[in-house]
């Protein structure tokens, strides 16, 4: 065991029982599963991307580049999760990933060996011959060898919630600086949203040993927190990371709700994607500490040296059993003392200096270490686990330690990605050693280590003033906060980015497997700048995206190419931070609940009366309605035509857009927007219109009924009804301003039936109120009008068909839609009245040759669609001038014609295309295509609706329908559009 | 993006429609093809300052006209289409 005596932020009281790869081991309250199975003496973790190498633990964070593992199992499996974020619970159970058959003893890493073969670009020089072989062989070869984790590849069990905050400053990062700004702002009464990611405030001071205001880091980040609580208009958001920034001060942020449990509560999600807007934000992300590249650097036991600190007084875990530390400068002294604090032999000191301060000699001294100036490690020994390390002194004479641990301090990167999101470039700065922000987002600023900021007592002034500027900023003035005290000097960084010398793979890259010889290899072939240097060696293109190593890989090219870092730059950090389930973005919208579903306010009656329901748009519809013993649609369809046909039928039509409208203004409003003229219709009467786009194409079809001087109420099609009014706004609120006019959707206020058959005006007659007439005297074709239904409730009544019989729609109040339904049922009891769905809407339409969403497509002319007539000469309307394009009215267009089968038995397809009898099937013949076909129970076979060049030209002569994706080839007899009483005398009975 | 309604305040672009250049005018009935074709069909894409129009579809649902850099998506200002 590992674990120290004494200290931690562990709760040693409580035991949790885990497992890793089915065995189980115990932890405490506050581990990671890292901690933890450090604690339990596991070094090795899993299995590299490429090669197959043993992999520990690096880091103790999101920047995690090594020991990812799958978590939990079944359908909330997790791949790729880093063990070093991963909360311990009771019960959990991780699994080591990218290894077969074992961790232990890994057959593929016989890909180690094959490493020449699988240098940079070996996808493109490797596998190129046979190049049949790559999508059969080589791909499955590769993808089988290579890749971590396995998707559960079950739907998730769980939900994800949305969320939305808006805040005066956001301040992304607990550690001393955000803390500090958090406060300070907090203080002023400005409303603070503090994100972290750790369980815990504090970043670095729960992993260090200096103090704030006379008391431990950790002690203080707890006080600190509580005062932050005494502010009522703060919002502290735990396991919450900022992982996206986007314009005017919006940012997306991920909370892991429940993926410290093994299950979410009941009714809880297990992450939630915050999307803050904020006028202002504190940066305060810290930094990464940064691996450097020397021979044989990622073999477990080999640690970042604040990591390896943060495992001592976070976690009281001892990450090795005898150390060797490994620094350019006084930040690695720091673990040299902490080692020597907790007890932890040190092997060895390596300091790439030849000369180093009286206080570190002292250190170096009370550790018992043998210390190592102007040195250098070469390579590192053992198998899964360190066993010892290489180091060349400044003589150059080889020497062996034996260790467990290396701890390297190679500097710090701060963590400036969010500050790229924008576009803006990170600088490099010479001073501090480091990529700092570069152009800020608008209304950023960053504090602390992510500034490029490391002594802590300047850490927390920054975060302090900036918190301030920020509630400034925001309209909160205040006296200066006051700074929290800290007494440490700076430590001027002296990175460590290579280290040459050594035989073994040196690596900038963990996750990808990328080495220095990649980064040579690279330069060799000229892909020498940053961009291109990442795409083709993949550095920093896995889940951590380089968050350790990719600015030594940088380094590595400016070294190459001697143009310096500077000038060679870094890659731009892009949205996410660090990964984002994709379900935490999809929130509740999944499954049946990807969009809302619009029920009619009769769904209930038509469920009632056995409705299959199709989606048309965001709305449920009867599709048909399935009656004892009918096995198919068709079946159950052409019952629904027959009975319209033969007696009466009733569909709910509620779907359709309504508009009313209102103003002196109407009717000019109504002329400009359709290609007919309204504003001489009577009132009571409905009319049928043909809109355009502006383009001259069409772009949808109604009806609209004037139902008095100054108020009409327009249909649109289901699907069109957003779109038509919103072009109505643009109509009226960019061209026509002046005019005199309101309208608004009606169409949710207004439950709607179509009532068609023979016996139509009788079951509206017994629908309505006794004493409302609805002769045809009274009530004509094309007539409409309010009566009252249900005992004095407002119906509207128009006389208008689809269908072509004799037929009504009745609307009334949503409220008493179910009502109405009803009411028609038993209104038309007596004459066998059935409920008719899409389907036989459909079939009816096409029988009387109305054009619908087939024939509407947008490629489509009024001419085209045998309404060049209605077009009005008179008057301007949106599509006037291009609708008279020679182009467009080219008889050799295609224009609406129906067909039948010559052989009444064929079956006719939608979307075949049409051609001369003899033609063959060419796209040089081809003379246009099927839009629509129904089988005609009025007829007894199939008809069908086509857009034919030159079509009304073409009655009577025989084409061809070619259906080469579904087989057959079917002839048919070219014939007007309308199939079933083609004069109209039905609909006027 | 946050545009500024001025009828509804500061909103985020999911609650907004777009459709385009606002400094259009539509040509008059009988003005020639090319009028209608450059109208229809022909537009600028600056880099820089752009003027278009956004619908505010889910609050005011008012056209607005919207000065925006296409190049930093920096909002100068937000104003009814008909006013």
């Amino acid at each position: 065991m590992s674990r120290l005596a004494s200290g931690g932020l562990i709760d040693r009281s409580l035991s949790h029982r885990f497992a890793f790869d089915g065995r189980l081991y115990n932890g405490h309250p506050g581990d990671t599963l890292a901690s933890a199975l450090l604690a339990n003496g596991v070094r090795l973790f899993g299995r590299s991307f490429k090669y197959h190498r043993p992999r520990g633990v690096l880091s103790a964070g999101p920047e995690e580049p090594s020991a990812l593992v799958e978590l939990r199992g079944g359908a909330r499996r997790e791949p790729n999760t880093p063990a070093t974020t991963i909360e311990l619970y009771d019960g959990l159970e991780a699994t080591s990933q990218n290894r077969f058959p074992s961790l232990g003893f890994d057959l593929l890493a016989v890909n180690n060996l094959l490493s020449p073969l699988l240098s940079a670009g070996f996808y493109y020089k490797t596998f190129m011959w046979p190049a049949s072989w790559w999508e059969k062989v080589y791909e499955p070869l590769i993808r089988r060898a290579a890749g971590l984790g396995r998707a559960a590849g079950l739907p998730d069990p769980d939900h994800y919630d949305r969320a939305h905050l808006f805040c005066d400053v956001l301040v992304i990062g607990a550690g001393p600086a955000g803390l500090a700004a958090a406060l300070a702002a907090g203080r002023r009464g400005a409303r603070v949203v503090l994100c972290e990611s750790d369980p815990l405030l504090g970043g670095r001071l729960l992993a260090e040993t200096g103090e704030v205001d006379g008391m431990p880091g950790a002690d203080w980040a707890a006080h600190a927190e509580a005062a932050l609580r005494d502010c009522p208009s703060v919002t502290i958001l735990r396991r919450t990371s900022v992982a996206s920034v986007f314009d005017h001060g919006s940012y997306v942020a991920v909370q892991r709700v429940a993926d410290h449990k093994p299950q979410p509560d009941p009714h809880e999600p297990r992450q939630r994607e915050w999307r803050i807007v904020a006028k202002r934000a504190v940066l305060a992300a810290g930094g990464f500490e940064r691996l450097a590249a020397f021979s044989g650097n990622d073999r477990p036991g080999v640690m970042l040296a604040g990591a390896v600190r943060t495992y001592l007084n976070r976690f009281a875990v001892a990450p090795g059993k005898s150390a060797v530390v490994l620094t350019g400068g006084g930040d690695g002294w720091r673990t040299v003392a902490d080692l020597t604090r907790h007890g932890v032999p040190i092997a060895a000191i390596v300091d790439r200096r030849r000369e180093i301060s009286p206080e570190q000699h002292k250190l170096a001294a009370a550790s018992g270490a043998w210390l190592h100036l102007g040195a250098k490690v070469t390579g590192t020994r053992g198998g899964p686990a360190l066993w010892g390390v290489d180091i060349a002194g400044a003589d150059g004479v080889p020497r062996f330690v034996s260790s467990d641990l290396l701890a390297v301090a190679g500097g710090w990167n701060p963590a400036v990605h969010l500050t790229s999101h924008l576009g803006g470039k990170p600088v490099w700065n010479e001073a501090a050693c480091a990529f700092l922000p570069g152009a800020l987002p608008p209304g950023m600023a960053v504090a602390g280590a992510a500034a490029g900021t490391f002594a802590l007592s300047a850490v927390l002034a920054e975060g302090a003033a900036g918190g301030a500027a920020a509630a400034e900023a925001a309209g909160f003035s205040g006296p200066a906060p006051s700074v929290p005290q800290a007494s440490d000097a700076a430590i001027a960084p002296t990175p460590i980015w290579i280290i040459d010398g050594g035989k073994q793979k040196a690596f900038v890259d963990l996750q990808h497997d990328v080495t220095l010889k990649d980064i040579a290899l690279a330069h060799r072939e000229g892909f020498v700048s940053v961009e291109h240097l990442k795409r083709y060696t993949t550095l920093g293109m896995a889940t951590d995206q380089g968050k350790t190593g990719g600015v030594a890989g940088m380094a590595a090219m400016a070294a190459l190419t001697g143009r310096g870092m500077a000038e060679t730059g870094t890659t731009l950090h892009r949205p996410p931070f660090t990964p984002v389930a994709i379900g935490a973005l999809a929130g509740h919208h999944r499954g049946k609940d990807f969009r809302p579903a619009r029920l009619t306010p009769a769904h209930r009656w038509a469920a009632e009366q056995n409705a299959s329901f199709v989606e048309t748009g965001p709305w449920l519809r009867a599709q048909w309605f399935t009656q004892p013993g009918e096995t198919d649609w068709l079946q159950s369809c052409m019952r629904e035509v027959n009975a319209v046909r033969g007696s009466v039928g009733v569909c709910d039509v509620s779907t359709l857009g309504k508009i009313e409208i209102a103003g002196p203004d109407a009717g000019a409003l109504l002329d400009f927007l359709y290609i007919n003229t309204f504003s001489t219709l009577p009132v009571g009467r409905v009319r049928y219109g043909t809109m355009l786009r502006e383009d001259g194409f069409v772009f949808d079809d109604g009806t609209t009924a004037r139902l008095e001087r100054d108020r009409w109420v327009m249909t649109t099609t289901t699907a069109n009804a957003p779109r038509v009014l919103q072009h109505m706004e643009f109509v009226h609120q960019v061209l026509r301003p002046d005019w005199r006019v309101a309208f608004i959707s009606v169409t949710d206020q207004w439950a709607q039936f179509a009532v068609a058959g023979p016996r139509a005006r009788e079951v509206i007659a017994a629908t309505l109120d006794p004493g409302e007439n609805v002769s045809d005297a009274a009530f004509p074709f094309m007539a409409c009008g309010s009566f009252t239904t249900l005992g004095g409730v407002t119906a509207r009544l128009f006389r208008i068909s689809f269908s072509g019989e004799l037929a009504y729609e009745i609307g009334v109040p949503s409220a008493y839609g179910d009502a109405l339904a009803r009411r028609i049922m038993a209104a038309g009891a007596a004459f066998g009245i059935t409920p008719y769905g899409l389907e036989a809407l459909g079939t009816m339409r096409i029988e009387k040759g109305h054009p619908a969403g087939g024939e509407l497509n947008g490629q489509t002319t009024a001419i085209d669609l045998g309404m060049g007539r209605m077009m009005a000469t008179k008057k301007d309307f949106i599509g006037r001038a291009m609708a008279q394009r020679p182009a467009l009215r080219d008889p050799q267009r295609p224009t609406l014609a129906g067909i039948r089968p010559l052989r009444p038995q064929d079956r006719l397809r939608a979307g075949a295309h049409l051609l001369a009898k003899d033609a063959p099937s060419t796209i040089a013949h081809d003379a246009g295509w099927v839009t629509s076909v129904a089988f005609s129970p009025s007829l007894g076979h199939w008809i069908g609706l086509a857009m034919l060049t030159n079509g009304p030209a073409r009655h009577g002569e025989i084409v061809r329908a070619d259906d080469p994706v579904r087989g057959g080839s079917v002839l048919v007899e070219v014939v007007p559009p309308c199939f079933v009483d083609p004069e109209g005398a039905r609909l006027r009975g | 993006m946050r545009i500024p309604c001025p009828h509804c305040g500061e909103r985020g672009n999911d609650e907004f429609v777009y459709l385009g250049a606002a400094a259009l005018t539509r040509p008059a009935a009988d003005a020639p093809a090319e009028a209608w074709h450059s109208y229809v069909y022909l537009r600028d894409n600056p880099a820089g300052l752009h003027s278009e129009l956004w619908q505010h579809t889910h609050g005011c649902r008012r056209w607005l006209v919207v000065a925006r850099d296409t190049r930093t998506h920096a909002v100068f200002s937000a104003t009814d289409a008909a006013v």
